[in-house]
């Protein structure tokens, strides 16, 4: 039956007939082929400023005003006037809308992004760089900067061909103002094929204990030499994890349960990590990890980051729902992270968190959402965004240069969705801005992101990897 | 080679839960059983594209295509290609044996680090065609001509097609090991209470190590097993109690299968290193090697029970050792069956049997039962012939790392051909 589906919506009949079409995404670390396009509405200068630090170059971007545009003759000979077109596509459109604090400002957002919507190259970038509305200033500045994120939302679902938007907030106009290196991590990863599967999105980026240093912002490997944590680690997404952490140069702790430690010790051996096996519940958990950790790599080694990916579901209607079902996955995607952070956040504790440290949590969009059938699994995940957000803005974190962050995956292709009913998987797909489900590694290069080294200026933030999905959007 | 000896020391191990013959491994080849087993072992250490100094194992029952299966389960596995490997087989001592052997090396300083233990499939067993049908195809590939290749085969007769079965038997004896232990069994006396006491408590004790996560570190779970199969934690001297007697006859026979190893499938590895290679590696040492001890009895006339050769190799070991039983604080007896462990402990505790048999001047002592198999044995655990030894001693050293330097162990394990093979182990 999933091959027939496949057939039916891969066929070329199936274009004709209005199936959509999912478009092969760009991946990995890897910048788009095409010019960046830059423009600025109102003055602002900081996206040229973080592009150029990240020796990204670009071209102006074109600006659609009705003195610019030329006629066009369709087939049936009816002529019209349209936007003046980049000479072949480009790669992406980075507009900086910092100074945007006008309606009328909104109009020049317009004219730039007009030109683009047709002019970019498949898999092509538009990113946004706003302020936090709240800091804007008079009510229409505030307006203005609100409105940035319908613009940027709505032209999420009308580009084609895996294009993404997102929008990017800075702090401008408080007292500690985002730099371009604390800028550079986050534009980097939306350029990326590394952010294939994140699109109609808004992340803050604020100002974090120090700025990053030029090679950690340049870095192909930002995790070199560093030993990062990623629970679950034997299949599915923690795999994905693990795997793609290790590309970039981590020294990967693979952590799964002991029943799972054939898959655990493949993903370990097949990217030089560590297998170790733990229920992640048992009240020693946090205190093996650390303890691991301190034993391979010496007396200074510390955990740079830790990826919570570990997470069980048991679905009933909560109807049928009884303690154990509840508790069980609670304890597991909640409870359990929360214990061990607070063992691994002992600054004297051999073996954990670093100072600058980076802790990842995994929620979901049912947790956004809600999910029939799901309760206890959305409670739990809605957890985690509660606790990250709490983290994020825990002072004692920030002033050790500890960042708290978390990824909600949508629709992500892997052996437990297969199982999924052929309907329910078609339609869970399908209901996204991108027309197909995620892999693995889109989720991984999300949480890579999060985890850099580079990212010192994001936290607190739940990232949506879900190609735009309409579910709790 | 250097003047003095190193010491070999024991980092830790990885096992696949045990399966039950025809059970979750039915399927499993010995060849993918100890790979997985490797695997999990290097990914425990980290030790992926590692070149080792050598890995040695063995199984048993051991098919003819498995003439390299070390070596190929090494090829097969995440460590270097340039790791060499060989097989060594000693019955159920294989596992222990090949420990000794490794320890052996690097204590020499021949290797710095190593791999052992060893691999057995009940399920898997090698089936071989009778002997009237091999010597006629071994004819036949031997003629020149169709007319000669013809006649030689013509010469097998239909009772020749009938496959010989493998047997768990003594091939001077005829007897089965557990119709000779039933003859040790009855020699001292060993009830059929104590027997199932005994095994009972292996289940008990084995079940609250697994629920403690004791093997978290020490196994990895293969195919759909996490745990043991023929674990039986809700098990009690009553329900053993009603079992009827297979080995043995008559109104004397006492083992059941409740107190007698069952037949399964399953691999065990330890990882061994010198002192200075763990270090390197950052890999903290369990416990340290100390000696080892082979002894061999004339079962075959009867003089000695077949599985009694570890009443031997002990007491030599610790005398050569200058200790007594009063110096260790675990034992780790295989259970080959229950009454094996009960036949060994009464010998040592009989007068006769120390001053007649081993030449000392009164009892070799009694063995502390609360010191005893503390995390089980081979009742529970299952006994796949030569994984056994590597199941114990990296059960043992964990034991011993977690009682703390200095502590001791001591490893007795029974095998066919009435051999026993015994070692000693310190905690690091």
């Amino acid at each position: 039956m999933a091959d027939l589906m496949q057939l039916l919506t891969t066929n070329p009949l199936a274009k004709q007939l209005g199936v959509p079409q999912a478009t092969r995404l760009r991946r990995g670390r890897a910048l788009p082929s095409g010019p960046v396009a830059a423009g600025a509405v109102g003055g602002g200068t900081l996206a040229v400023r973080t592009l150029e630090l990240l020796g990204v170059p670009t071209r102006a971007a074109l600006v659609d005003q009705p003195q610019t545009r030329v006629s066009e003759t369709d087939g049936d000979g009816r002529t019209r006037e349209v936007p003046e077109a980049y000479p072949g596509s480009i790669g992406a459109l980075v507009v900086d809308a910092t100074g945007a604090t006008s309606i009328a400002d909104l109009e020049v957002v317009r004219g730039l992004l007009r030109p683009a919507m047709k002019g970019l190259e498949r898999s092509g970038r538009v990113v946004v760089l706003g302020v936090e509305p709240e800091t804007a200033g008079a009510p229409t500045a505030v307006a203005t900067q609100q409105a940035l994120e319908g613009i940027v939302r709505s032209v999420g679902k009308e580009l084609r061909g895996g294009a993404t938007a997102n929008l990017v907030r800075v702090d401008l106009l408080t007292a500690e103002p985002t730099s371009p290196a604390e800028l550079a991590s986050t534009f980097l990863f939306l350029l990326h094929g590394r952010s294939a599967y994140v699109s109609g999105q808004v992340l803050h980026v604020g100002h974090g204990a120090r700025d990053p240093q030029a090679e950690e912002v340049l870095a192909d490997r930002p995790f070199e030499g560093r030993v990062v944590v990623v629970t679950g680690a034997g299949r599915g997404i923690g795999a994905g994890i693990a795997r793609t952490l290790a590309r970039d140069g981590a020294l990967v702790v693979a952590v799964d349960v002991p029943a799972g430690g054939q898959g655990l010790a493949e993903v370990a051996n097949s990217i030089g990590g560590t297998a170790l096996q733990l229920d992640i519940t048992a009240a020693d958990a946090g205190a093996r990890i650390a303890a691991h950790v301190a034993q391979r790599f010496g007396g200074m080694g510390r955990i740079h980051a830790i990826v919570h990916n570990a997470g069980i579901t048991r679905d009933k209607l909560l109807a049928n729902t009884d303690e154990e079902r509840w508790g069980s996955v609670l304890e597991v995607n909640l409870a359990a992270q929360i214990r061990i952070n607070q063992v691994l956040l002992d600054a004297d504790l051999p073996g954990g968190l670093d100072d600058g440290g980076r802790i990842v949590g995994v929620a979901s969009t049912s947790g956004i959402a809600g999910n029939r059938g799901q309760a206890n699994y959305a409670a739990s995940k809605a957890g985690v965004i509660g606790l990250v957000r709490a983290m994020g803005a825990d002072p004692r974190l920030a002033e050790r240069g500890i960042t708290v962050n978390a990824v909600a995956p949508g629709f992500i292709e892997t052996e437990m969705t297969g199982r999924m009913p052929v309907a329910t998987r078609e339609v869970a797909r399908r209901i996204n801005s991108l027309q197909q489900g995620g892999r693995p590694v889109d989720v991984a290069e999300t949480i890579g992101y999060l985890a850099d080294p580079a990212s010192s200026a994001v936290t607190g933030e739940v990232l949506r990897v879900c190609g735009q999905s309409q579910i709790g959007a | 080679m250097p003047d003095q000896l190193t010491d070999a020391v024991i980092l830790g191990g990885n096992r696949i839960p045990f399966g039950k013959a025809g059970g979750a491994y039915a399927d499993a080849s010995n060849q993918a059983m100890l790979t997985s087993t490797l695997d999990g072992l290097v990914a425990r250490f980290g030790l992926a594209g590692e070149r080792l100094g050598e890995v040695a194992a063995g199984a048993v029952l051991k098919h003819a295509r498995d003439f390299n299966l070390t070596r190929e389960a090494v090829l097969g596995s995440a460590l270097a290609a340039t790791t060499p490997a060989y097989d060594l087989q000693q019955a159920c001592g294989t596992g222990l044996e090949t420990v000794i052997q490794v320890a052996n090396k690097i204590r020499l300083g021949q290797v710095d680090s190593g791999v052992a233990g060893g691999v057995d499939s009940a399920s898997d067993a090698p089936i071989a065609v009778g002997e009237g049908l091999r010597k006629a195809l071994l004819g036949a590939s031997r003629a020149r001509t169709p007319m000669a290749r013809a006649k030689a085969l013509a010469a097998v007769r239909p009772g020749d097609l009938a496959p010989e079965t493998p047997r768990n038997a003594e091939p001077r004896t005829g007897l089965s090991m557990g119709e000779h232990q039933a003859l040790t069994a009855r020699e001292w006396g060993i009830t059929r209470e104590a027997q199932d006491e005994l095994a009972a408590a292996s289940h008990h004790q084995l079940a609250a190590a697994w629920d403690a996560g004791f093997f978290d570190d020490l196994a990895t779970g293969f195919l759909r097993l996490s745990r043991d199969e023929g674990l039986r934690p809700e098990t009690s001297v009553d329900k053993l109690a009603g079992l009827s007697p297979v080995f043995g006859k008559g109104e004397g026979a006492t083992m059941t299968a409740g107190n007698s190893t069952p037949l399964s499938d399953g691999a065990a590895l330890v990882l061994l290193g010198s002192p200075q290679w763990a270090a390197e590696h950052r890999l903290p040492a369990l416990a340290r090697f100390v000696d080892a001890e082979v002894a061999a009895v004339d079962y075959v006339s009867g003089d000695e029970g077949l599985l009694m050769a570890p009443a031997y190799a002990v007491p030599r070991l610790l005398a050569r050792q200058g200790l007594t039983l009063d110096d260790i604080d675990r034992f780790e007896i295989h259970e080959a069956f229950a009454s094996t462990v009960l036949a060994t402990l009464a010998a040592w505790e009989s007068e006769e049997f120390c001053t007649g048999r081993l030449g000392l001047d009164g009892p070799l002592g009694t063995v502390d039962r609360s010191r005893l198999n503390v995390h089980g044995s081979s009742l529970a655990a299952g006994h796949p012939f030569a994984a056994t030894g590597g199941r114990i001693v990296a059960t043992l050293a964990k034991m011993l790392h977690d009682l703390g330097p200095g502590s001791r162990g001591l490893i007795s394990v029974c095998a066919a051909g009435g051999q026993g093979v015994v070692a000693i182990l310190e905690g690091c």
